[in-house]
Protein backbone atom coordinates (compact mmCIF):
# COMPACT_ATOMS: atom_id res chain seq x y z
CA UNK A 1 0.00 0.00 0.00
CA UNK A 2 2.78 2.43 0.92
CA UNK A 3 4.55 1.74 -2.36
CA UNK A 4 1.47 2.49 -4.42
CA UNK A 5 0.93 5.78 -2.63
CA UNK A 6 4.51 6.81 -3.20
CA UNK A 7 3.43 8.42 -6.46
CA UNK A 8 0.13 10.25 -6.66
CA UNK A 9 -1.26 12.12 -9.66
CA UNK A 10 -3.95 14.74 -9.14
CA UNK A 11 -5.55 15.08 -12.53
CA UNK A 12 -8.69 15.65 -14.60
CA UNK A 13 -9.66 13.09 -17.24
CA UNK A 14 -10.02 15.61 -20.10
CA UNK A 15 -6.83 17.55 -19.43
CA UNK A 16 -4.34 17.33 -22.28
CA UNK A 17 -1.71 18.33 -19.73
CA UNK A 18 -2.60 15.55 -17.32
CA UNK A 19 -2.47 13.14 -20.26
CA UNK A 20 1.21 14.00 -20.69
CA UNK A 21 2.07 12.89 -17.19
CA UNK A 22 -0.06 9.76 -17.40
CA UNK A 23 1.74 8.78 -20.59
CA UNK A 24 5.19 9.48 -19.13
CA UNK A 25 4.53 7.45 -15.98
CA UNK A 26 3.20 4.57 -18.07
CA UNK A 27 6.14 4.71 -20.49
CA UNK A 28 8.50 4.44 -17.53
CA UNK A 29 6.49 1.69 -15.88
CA UNK A 30 5.95 3.74 -12.72
CA UNK A 31 2.99 2.68 -10.59
CA UNK A 32 0.90 5.53 -9.29
CA UNK A 33 -2.32 6.43 -7.58
CA UNK A 34 -4.53 8.37 -10.01
CA UNK A 35 -6.88 10.78 -8.24
CA UNK A 36 -9.58 12.43 -10.34
CA UNK A 37 -10.15 16.04 -9.28
CA UNK A 38 -13.30 18.12 -9.38
CA UNK A 39 -12.07 21.37 -10.89
CA UNK A 40 -15.19 23.22 -9.79
CA UNK A 41 -14.86 22.10 -6.21
CA UNK A 42 -11.15 21.81 -5.62
CA UNK A 43 -9.92 19.39 -2.99
CA UNK A 44 -7.88 20.58 -0.05
CA UNK A 45 -5.04 18.34 -1.21
CA UNK A 46 -4.92 20.10 -4.59
CA UNK A 47 -5.00 23.52 -2.97
CA UNK A 48 -2.30 22.48 -0.55
CA UNK A 49 -0.04 20.94 -3.20
CA UNK A 50 -0.43 23.69 -5.81
CA UNK A 51 -1.24 26.84 -3.86
CA UNK A 52 0.19 29.14 -6.53
CA UNK A 53 -1.93 28.05 -9.48
CA UNK A 54 -4.46 25.62 -7.94
CA UNK A 55 -4.28 23.61 -11.17
CA UNK A 56 -3.88 20.04 -12.25
CA UNK A 57 -1.92 17.99 -13.00
CA UNK A 58 0.07 17.77 -9.78
CA UNK A 59 2.51 14.92 -9.36
CA UNK A 60 3.15 14.08 -5.74
CA UNK A 61 6.21 11.96 -4.99
CA UNK A 62 7.17 11.10 -1.40
CA UNK A 63 4.68 13.77 -0.35
CA UNK A 64 6.36 16.53 -2.37
CA UNK A 65 4.51 18.21 -5.24
CA UNK A 66 5.84 18.71 -8.74
CA UNK A 67 3.71 21.17 -10.70
CA UNK A 68 3.51 21.99 -14.43
CA UNK A 69 3.18 19.04 -16.80
CA UNK A 70 6.38 19.62 -18.78
CA UNK A 71 8.39 19.89 -15.56
CA UNK A 72 6.71 16.66 -14.44
CA UNK A 73 7.96 14.96 -17.61
CA UNK A 74 11.49 16.14 -16.88
CA UNK A 75 11.17 15.12 -13.24
CA UNK A 76 9.99 11.63 -14.25
CA UNK A 77 12.88 11.31 -16.70
CA UNK A 78 15.40 12.41 -14.06
CA UNK A 79 13.97 10.38 -11.19
CA UNK A 80 13.50 7.11 -13.06
CA UNK A 81 16.33 7.32 -15.58
CA UNK A 82 16.97 3.62 -15.92
CA UNK A 83 13.38 2.62 -16.57
CA UNK A 84 12.92 1.47 -20.16
CA UNK A 85 14.22 4.54 -22.00
CA UNK A 86 14.64 8.31 -21.91
CA UNK A 87 11.82 10.69 -22.64
CA UNK A 88 14.32 13.38 -23.58
CA UNK A 89 17.37 12.86 -25.81
CA UNK A 90 20.76 12.71 -24.09
CA UNK A 91 22.48 15.23 -26.38
CA UNK A 92 22.20 18.79 -24.94
CA UNK A 93 21.39 20.37 -28.30
CA UNK A 94 18.66 17.85 -29.11
CA UNK A 95 17.28 18.33 -25.59
CA UNK A 96 17.19 22.09 -26.14
CA UNK A 97 15.28 21.61 -29.40
CA UNK A 98 12.80 19.30 -27.70
CA UNK A 99 12.24 21.82 -24.88
CA UNK A 100 11.83 24.63 -27.42
CA UNK A 101 9.08 22.78 -29.27
CA UNK A 102 7.29 21.71 -26.09
CA UNK A 103 7.39 25.34 -24.95
CA UNK A 104 6.03 26.37 -28.38
CA UNK A 105 3.16 23.93 -27.97
CA UNK A 106 2.34 25.33 -24.53
CA UNK A 107 2.47 28.93 -25.63
CA UNK A 108 0.75 28.62 -28.99
CA UNK A 109 -1.46 25.55 -29.33
CA UNK A 110 -3.24 25.87 -26.01
CA UNK A 111 -3.96 29.59 -26.33
CA UNK A 112 -5.43 29.39 -29.82
CA UNK A 113 -7.29 26.17 -29.04
CA UNK A 114 -9.01 27.55 -25.98
CA UNK A 115 -10.15 30.63 -27.85
CA UNK A 116 -11.99 28.42 -30.31
CA UNK A 117 -14.42 26.86 -27.87
CA UNK A 118 -14.34 29.03 -24.76
CA UNK A 119 -15.05 32.46 -26.24
CA UNK A 120 -17.78 34.17 -28.15
CA UNK A 121 -16.98 35.48 -31.60
CA UNK A 122 -13.27 34.58 -31.62
CA UNK A 123 -13.65 31.07 -32.99
CA UNK A 124 -13.02 31.86 -36.64
CA UNK A 125 -9.87 33.87 -36.06
CA UNK A 126 -8.58 31.42 -33.47
CA UNK A 127 -9.16 28.40 -35.69
CA UNK A 128 -7.14 30.01 -38.51
CA UNK A 129 -4.37 30.62 -36.00
CA UNK A 130 -4.55 27.06 -34.73
CA UNK A 131 -4.23 25.63 -38.23
CA UNK A 132 -1.15 27.77 -38.87
CA UNK A 133 0.39 26.57 -35.62
CA UNK A 134 -0.40 22.93 -36.36
CA UNK A 135 1.10 23.33 -39.84
CA UNK A 136 4.29 24.69 -38.29
CA UNK A 137 4.42 21.62 -36.08
CA UNK A 138 3.66 19.40 -39.04
CA UNK A 139 6.60 20.81 -40.96
CA UNK A 140 8.81 20.35 -37.91
CA UNK A 141 7.75 16.70 -37.85
CA UNK A 142 8.63 16.40 -41.54
CA UNK A 143 9.03 12.82 -42.64
CA UNK A 144 9.95 11.53 -39.20
CA UNK A 145 7.78 8.98 -37.44
CA UNK A 146 7.87 11.00 -34.25
CA UNK A 147 9.01 14.46 -33.17
CA UNK A 148 11.64 12.73 -31.08
CA UNK A 149 13.36 11.59 -34.29
CA UNK A 150 12.95 7.84 -34.60
CA UNK A 151 11.64 7.36 -31.11
CA UNK A 152 8.52 8.50 -29.29
CA UNK A 153 9.51 11.13 -26.74
CA UNK A 154 9.06 14.43 -24.96
CA UNK A 155 7.58 16.53 -27.77
CA UNK A 156 5.25 13.74 -28.89
CA UNK A 157 4.03 13.42 -25.30
CA UNK A 158 3.62 17.21 -25.06
CA UNK A 159 1.36 17.37 -28.12
CA UNK A 160 -0.58 14.11 -28.34
CA UNK A 161 -3.19 14.96 -25.69
CA UNK A 162 -4.52 17.76 -27.88
CA UNK A 163 -5.52 15.13 -30.45
CA UNK A 164 -8.39 14.05 -28.23
CA UNK A 165 -9.64 17.66 -28.49
CA UNK A 166 -9.38 17.97 -32.29
CA UNK A 167 -13.06 17.10 -32.64
CA UNK A 168 -13.88 20.09 -30.43
CA UNK A 169 -11.74 22.46 -32.53
CA UNK A 170 -13.22 21.11 -35.76
CA UNK A 171 -16.75 21.54 -34.46
CA UNK A 172 -16.54 25.00 -32.92
CA UNK A 173 -13.87 26.34 -35.25
CA UNK A 174 -15.64 25.06 -38.33
CA UNK A 175 -12.45 23.51 -39.67
CA UNK A 176 -11.23 20.07 -40.62
CA UNK A 177 -7.84 19.44 -39.08
CA UNK A 178 -7.47 16.02 -40.74
CA UNK A 179 -7.72 17.48 -44.24
CA UNK A 180 -5.44 20.42 -43.44
CA UNK A 181 -2.78 18.48 -41.52
CA UNK A 182 -2.87 14.87 -42.72
CA UNK A 183 0.70 14.11 -41.65
CA UNK A 184 -0.05 15.27 -38.13
CA UNK A 185 -3.11 13.02 -37.98
CA UNK A 186 -1.00 10.10 -39.23
CA UNK A 187 1.50 10.87 -36.47
CA UNK A 188 -1.27 10.96 -33.86
CA UNK A 189 -2.65 7.59 -34.97
CA UNK A 190 0.85 6.18 -34.81
CA UNK A 191 1.18 7.42 -31.23
CA UNK A 192 -2.19 5.93 -30.33
CA UNK A 193 -0.82 2.50 -31.12
CA UNK A 194 1.22 2.81 -27.94
CA UNK A 195 -0.55 1.41 -24.91
CA UNK A 196 0.43 4.37 -22.73
CA UNK A 197 -1.21 6.81 -25.14
CA UNK A 198 -4.30 4.70 -25.86
CA UNK A 199 -4.97 4.42 -22.13
CA UNK A 200 -4.31 8.09 -21.37
CA UNK A 201 -6.41 9.71 -24.09
CA UNK A 202 -10.18 9.82 -23.62
CA UNK A 203 -12.60 9.13 -26.48
CA UNK A 204 -12.98 12.16 -28.72
CA UNK A 205 -16.80 12.09 -28.40
CA UNK A 206 -16.57 12.14 -24.61
CA UNK A 207 -14.46 15.32 -24.80
CA UNK A 208 -16.85 16.95 -27.26
CA UNK A 209 -19.81 16.17 -24.99
CA UNK A 210 -17.96 17.60 -22.02
CA UNK A 211 -17.19 20.82 -23.92
CA UNK A 212 -20.75 21.23 -25.09
CA UNK A 213 -21.87 21.03 -21.44
CA UNK A 214 -19.22 23.55 -20.42
CA UNK A 215 -20.33 25.94 -23.12
CA UNK A 216 -23.89 25.78 -21.86
CA UNK A 217 -22.68 26.59 -18.35
CA UNK A 218 -20.58 29.45 -19.72
CA UNK A 219 -23.65 30.60 -21.63
CA UNK A 220 -21.92 30.39 -24.97
CA UNK A 221 -24.65 28.15 -26.34
CA UNK B 1 36.69 21.98 -23.97
CA UNK B 2 37.75 22.52 -27.58
CA UNK B 3 39.94 25.46 -28.46
CA UNK B 4 37.69 26.16 -31.41
CA UNK B 5 34.45 26.63 -29.41
CA UNK B 6 32.42 29.33 -31.09
CA UNK B 7 29.80 30.94 -28.91
CA UNK B 8 27.72 33.88 -30.05
CA UNK B 9 24.91 35.61 -28.17
CA UNK B 10 22.35 37.86 -29.82
CA UNK B 11 20.83 40.10 -27.18
CA UNK B 12 19.46 43.49 -26.22
CA UNK B 13 21.15 45.56 -23.51
CA UNK B 14 17.88 46.21 -21.65
CA UNK B 15 16.48 42.71 -21.96
CA UNK B 16 16.47 40.67 -18.74
CA UNK B 17 16.26 37.56 -20.92
CA UNK B 18 19.58 38.16 -22.65
CA UNK B 19 21.25 39.59 -19.52
CA UNK B 20 20.69 36.35 -17.64
CA UNK B 21 22.43 34.42 -20.42
CA UNK B 22 25.42 36.73 -20.15
CA UNK B 23 25.50 36.02 -16.42
CA UNK B 24 25.44 32.28 -17.05
CA UNK B 25 28.19 32.42 -19.66
CA UNK B 26 30.37 34.49 -17.31
CA UNK B 27 29.62 32.14 -14.41
CA UNK B 28 30.94 29.27 -16.51
CA UNK B 29 33.87 31.30 -17.81
CA UNK B 30 32.79 30.85 -21.43
CA UNK B 31 34.13 33.29 -24.00
CA UNK B 32 31.49 34.58 -26.37
CA UNK B 33 30.81 37.13 -29.07
CA UNK B 34 27.98 39.49 -28.24
CA UNK B 35 25.74 40.95 -30.95
CA UNK B 36 23.52 43.83 -29.88
CA UNK B 37 20.09 43.75 -31.56
CA UNK B 38 17.54 46.53 -31.86
CA UNK B 39 13.90 45.80 -31.12
CA UNK B 40 12.67 48.06 -33.90
CA UNK B 41 15.19 46.94 -36.46
CA UNK B 42 15.93 43.26 -36.09
CA UNK B 43 18.94 42.03 -37.96
CA UNK B 44 18.58 39.55 -40.79
CA UNK B 45 20.75 37.23 -38.71
CA UNK B 46 18.24 37.26 -35.85
CA UNK B 47 15.30 36.73 -38.17
CA UNK B 48 17.09 33.84 -39.86
CA UNK B 49 18.04 32.19 -36.56
CA UNK B 50 14.70 32.68 -34.84
CA UNK B 51 12.03 32.79 -37.54
CA UNK B 52 9.38 31.39 -35.20
CA UNK B 53 9.50 34.00 -32.43
CA UNK B 54 11.91 36.66 -33.81
CA UNK B 55 13.16 37.33 -30.29
CA UNK B 56 16.34 37.56 -28.30
CA UNK B 57 18.27 35.97 -26.76
CA UNK B 58 19.62 33.60 -29.35
CA UNK B 59 22.64 31.50 -28.50
CA UNK B 60 24.71 30.08 -31.33
CA UNK B 61 27.18 27.39 -30.29
CA UNK B 62 29.40 25.90 -32.96
CA UNK B 63 26.74 26.63 -35.56
CA UNK B 64 23.85 25.27 -33.48
CA UNK B 65 21.05 27.68 -32.58
CA UNK B 66 19.40 27.58 -29.16
CA UNK B 67 16.33 29.68 -28.37
CA UNK B 68 14.28 30.70 -25.30
CA UNK B 69 16.29 31.96 -22.34
CA UNK B 70 15.25 29.24 -19.88
CA UNK B 71 16.07 26.56 -22.46
CA UNK B 72 19.40 28.28 -23.16
CA UNK B 73 20.28 28.29 -19.45
CA UNK B 74 19.69 24.54 -19.25
CA UNK B 75 21.66 23.99 -22.45
CA UNK B 76 24.61 25.94 -21.07
CA UNK B 77 24.43 23.95 -17.82
CA UNK B 78 24.41 20.61 -19.64
CA UNK B 79 27.09 21.52 -22.15
CA UNK B 80 29.51 23.02 -19.60
CA UNK B 81 28.74 21.11 -16.40
CA UNK B 82 31.30 22.82 -14.11
CA UNK B 83 29.92 25.52 -11.78
CA UNK B 84 26.42 24.03 -12.00
CA UNK B 85 23.47 26.40 -12.37
CA UNK B 86 20.52 24.07 -11.79
CA UNK B 87 20.28 22.08 -8.54
CA UNK B 88 21.32 18.42 -8.73
CA UNK B 89 18.24 17.00 -7.01
CA UNK B 90 15.26 16.41 -9.40
CA UNK B 91 12.71 17.84 -6.95
CA UNK B 92 14.75 21.02 -6.39
CA UNK B 93 15.23 21.30 -10.15
CA UNK B 94 11.49 21.10 -10.71
CA UNK B 95 10.96 23.86 -8.14
CA UNK B 96 13.57 26.08 -9.79
CA UNK B 97 11.92 25.55 -13.18
CA UNK B 98 8.48 26.21 -11.69
CA UNK B 99 9.50 29.54 -10.21
CA UNK B 100 11.43 30.44 -13.38
CA UNK B 101 8.22 30.05 -15.34
CA UNK B 102 6.24 32.01 -12.76
CA UNK B 103 8.69 34.89 -13.12
CA UNK B 104 8.83 34.82 -16.90
CA UNK B 105 5.13 34.43 -17.50
CA UNK B 106 3.22 35.95 -14.62
CA UNK B 107 5.45 38.27 -12.64
CA UNK B 108 6.75 39.97 -15.78
CA UNK B 109 3.22 40.40 -17.12
CA UNK B 110 1.84 41.92 -13.97
CA UNK B 111 4.96 44.07 -13.71
CA UNK B 112 4.80 45.51 -17.20
CA UNK B 113 1.06 46.04 -17.11
CA UNK B 114 1.41 47.92 -13.82
CA UNK B 115 3.88 50.28 -15.47
CA UNK B 116 1.67 50.76 -18.48
CA UNK B 117 -1.35 51.81 -16.40
CA UNK B 118 -2.03 55.51 -16.45
CA UNK B 119 -4.08 55.67 -13.26
CA UNK B 120 -2.71 55.30 -9.76
CA UNK B 121 -5.46 53.01 -8.54
CA UNK B 122 -4.93 50.63 -11.46
CA UNK B 123 -1.23 50.55 -10.72
CA UNK B 124 -1.76 49.77 -7.07
CA UNK B 125 -4.07 46.84 -7.88
CA UNK B 126 -1.39 45.35 -10.11
CA UNK B 127 1.35 46.15 -7.60
CA UNK B 128 -0.58 44.13 -5.05
CA UNK B 129 -0.83 41.23 -7.52
CA UNK B 130 2.92 41.44 -8.08
CA UNK B 131 3.52 41.39 -4.32
CA UNK B 132 1.41 38.24 -3.97
CA UNK B 133 3.49 36.47 -6.58
CA UNK B 134 6.85 37.72 -5.29
CA UNK B 135 5.87 36.54 -1.80
CA UNK B 136 6.31 32.96 -3.05
CA UNK B 137 9.91 33.82 -3.87
CA UNK B 138 10.32 35.53 -0.50
CA UNK B 139 9.41 32.27 1.22
CA UNK B 140 11.94 30.34 -0.87
CA UNK B 141 14.75 32.57 0.34
CA UNK B 142 14.34 31.91 4.06
CA UNK B 143 17.60 30.61 5.48
CA UNK B 144 19.45 30.94 2.17
CA UNK B 145 22.02 33.36 0.80
CA UNK B 146 20.73 32.76 -2.70
CA UNK B 147 17.96 30.70 -4.29
CA UNK B 148 20.76 28.34 -5.23
CA UNK B 149 21.81 28.01 -1.58
CA UNK B 150 25.35 29.12 -0.90
CA UNK B 151 25.99 29.98 -4.53
CA UNK B 152 24.19 31.79 -7.28
CA UNK B 153 22.08 29.43 -9.38
CA UNK B 154 19.37 29.21 -12.04
CA UNK B 155 16.67 31.00 -10.11
CA UNK B 156 19.04 33.74 -8.97
CA UNK B 157 19.86 34.48 -12.61
CA UNK B 158 16.23 34.36 -13.71
CA UNK B 159 14.77 36.31 -10.78
CA UNK B 160 17.76 38.64 -10.51
CA UNK B 161 17.72 39.71 -14.14
CA UNK B 162 13.95 40.20 -14.06
CA UNK B 163 12.98 41.67 -10.72
CA UNK B 164 15.60 43.84 -8.99
CA UNK B 165 17.44 44.73 -12.19
CA UNK B 166 14.52 45.26 -14.53
CA UNK B 167 11.02 45.51 -13.01
CA UNK B 168 12.15 47.45 -9.94
CA UNK B 169 13.85 49.97 -12.20
CA UNK B 170 10.62 50.40 -14.11
CA UNK B 171 8.69 50.87 -10.89
CA UNK B 172 11.27 53.35 -9.69
CA UNK B 173 10.74 55.36 -12.86
CA UNK B 174 7.03 55.74 -12.18
CA UNK B 175 7.46 56.23 -8.45
CA UNK B 176 5.68 53.01 -7.49
CA UNK B 177 6.99 51.19 -4.42
CA UNK B 178 6.17 47.54 -4.84
CA UNK B 179 8.72 45.61 -2.81
CA UNK B 180 9.19 47.01 0.69
CA UNK B 181 11.79 46.13 3.32
CA UNK B 182 8.99 45.60 5.79
CA UNK B 183 7.17 42.92 3.81
CA UNK B 184 10.12 41.44 1.88
CA UNK B 185 13.15 41.33 4.19
CA UNK B 186 14.50 38.11 2.65
CA UNK B 187 14.24 39.54 -0.86
CA UNK B 188 16.06 42.71 0.17
CA UNK B 189 18.81 40.67 1.79
CA UNK B 190 19.10 38.55 -1.36
CA UNK B 191 19.44 41.61 -3.61
CA UNK B 192 22.27 42.90 -1.41
CA UNK B 193 23.96 39.50 -1.75
CA UNK B 194 23.48 39.56 -5.53
CA UNK B 195 24.99 43.00 -5.84
CA UNK B 196 28.21 41.63 -4.30
CA UNK B 197 28.53 38.97 -7.01
CA UNK B 198 30.86 40.06 -9.80
CA UNK B 199 29.17 38.18 -12.64
CA UNK B 200 25.84 39.72 -11.69
CA UNK B 201 27.23 43.24 -11.30
CA UNK B 202 28.97 42.99 -14.66
CA UNK B 203 25.82 41.89 -16.45
CA UNK B 204 23.15 44.28 -15.33
CA UNK B 205 22.10 47.24 -17.48
CA UNK B 206 23.39 50.64 -16.31
CA UNK B 207 20.82 51.94 -13.84
CA UNK B 208 19.99 55.44 -15.00
CA UNK B 209 19.89 54.55 -18.66
CA UNK B 210 17.72 51.55 -17.79
CA UNK B 211 15.22 53.52 -15.69
CA UNK B 212 14.92 56.00 -18.55
CA UNK B 213 14.44 53.18 -21.05
CA UNK B 214 11.74 51.50 -18.94
CA UNK B 215 9.91 54.82 -18.66
CA UNK B 216 10.07 55.27 -22.40
CA UNK B 217 8.69 51.76 -23.02
CA UNK B 218 5.88 52.24 -20.51
CA UNK B 219 4.99 55.61 -22.03
CA UNK B 220 4.75 54.03 -25.46
CA UNK B 221 2.31 51.44 -24.14
CA UNK B 222 0.25 54.03 -22.28
CA UNK B 223 -0.07 56.22 -25.36
CA UNK B 224 -0.93 53.36 -27.72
Amino acid sequence: MAEEEEVILLDFWASMFGMRTRIALAEKGVKYDYREQDLWNKSSLLLQMNPVHKKIPVLIHHGKPVCESLFQLQYIDETWPGNKYSLLPSDPYKRALAKFWADFIDKKVNVAARRIWATKGEAQEASKELLEILKTLESELGDKDYFGDQTFGYVDIALIGFYSWFGVYDKYGNINIESECPKLIAWAKRCLQRESVAKALPESEKVTTFVSERRKKLELD
Amino acid sequence: MAETEEVKLLGIWASPFSRRIEMALKLKGIKYDYVEEKLENKSSLLLALNPVHKKVPVLVHNGKTILESLVILEYIDETWPHNPILPQDPYERSKARFFGKLIDEQIINVGFVSMAKADEKGREVLAEQARELIMYLEKELVGKDYFGGKNVGFLDLVAGSMIPFCLERGWEGIGLEVITEEKFPEYKRWVKNLEKVEIVRDCIPPREKHVEHMNYMAERVRSS
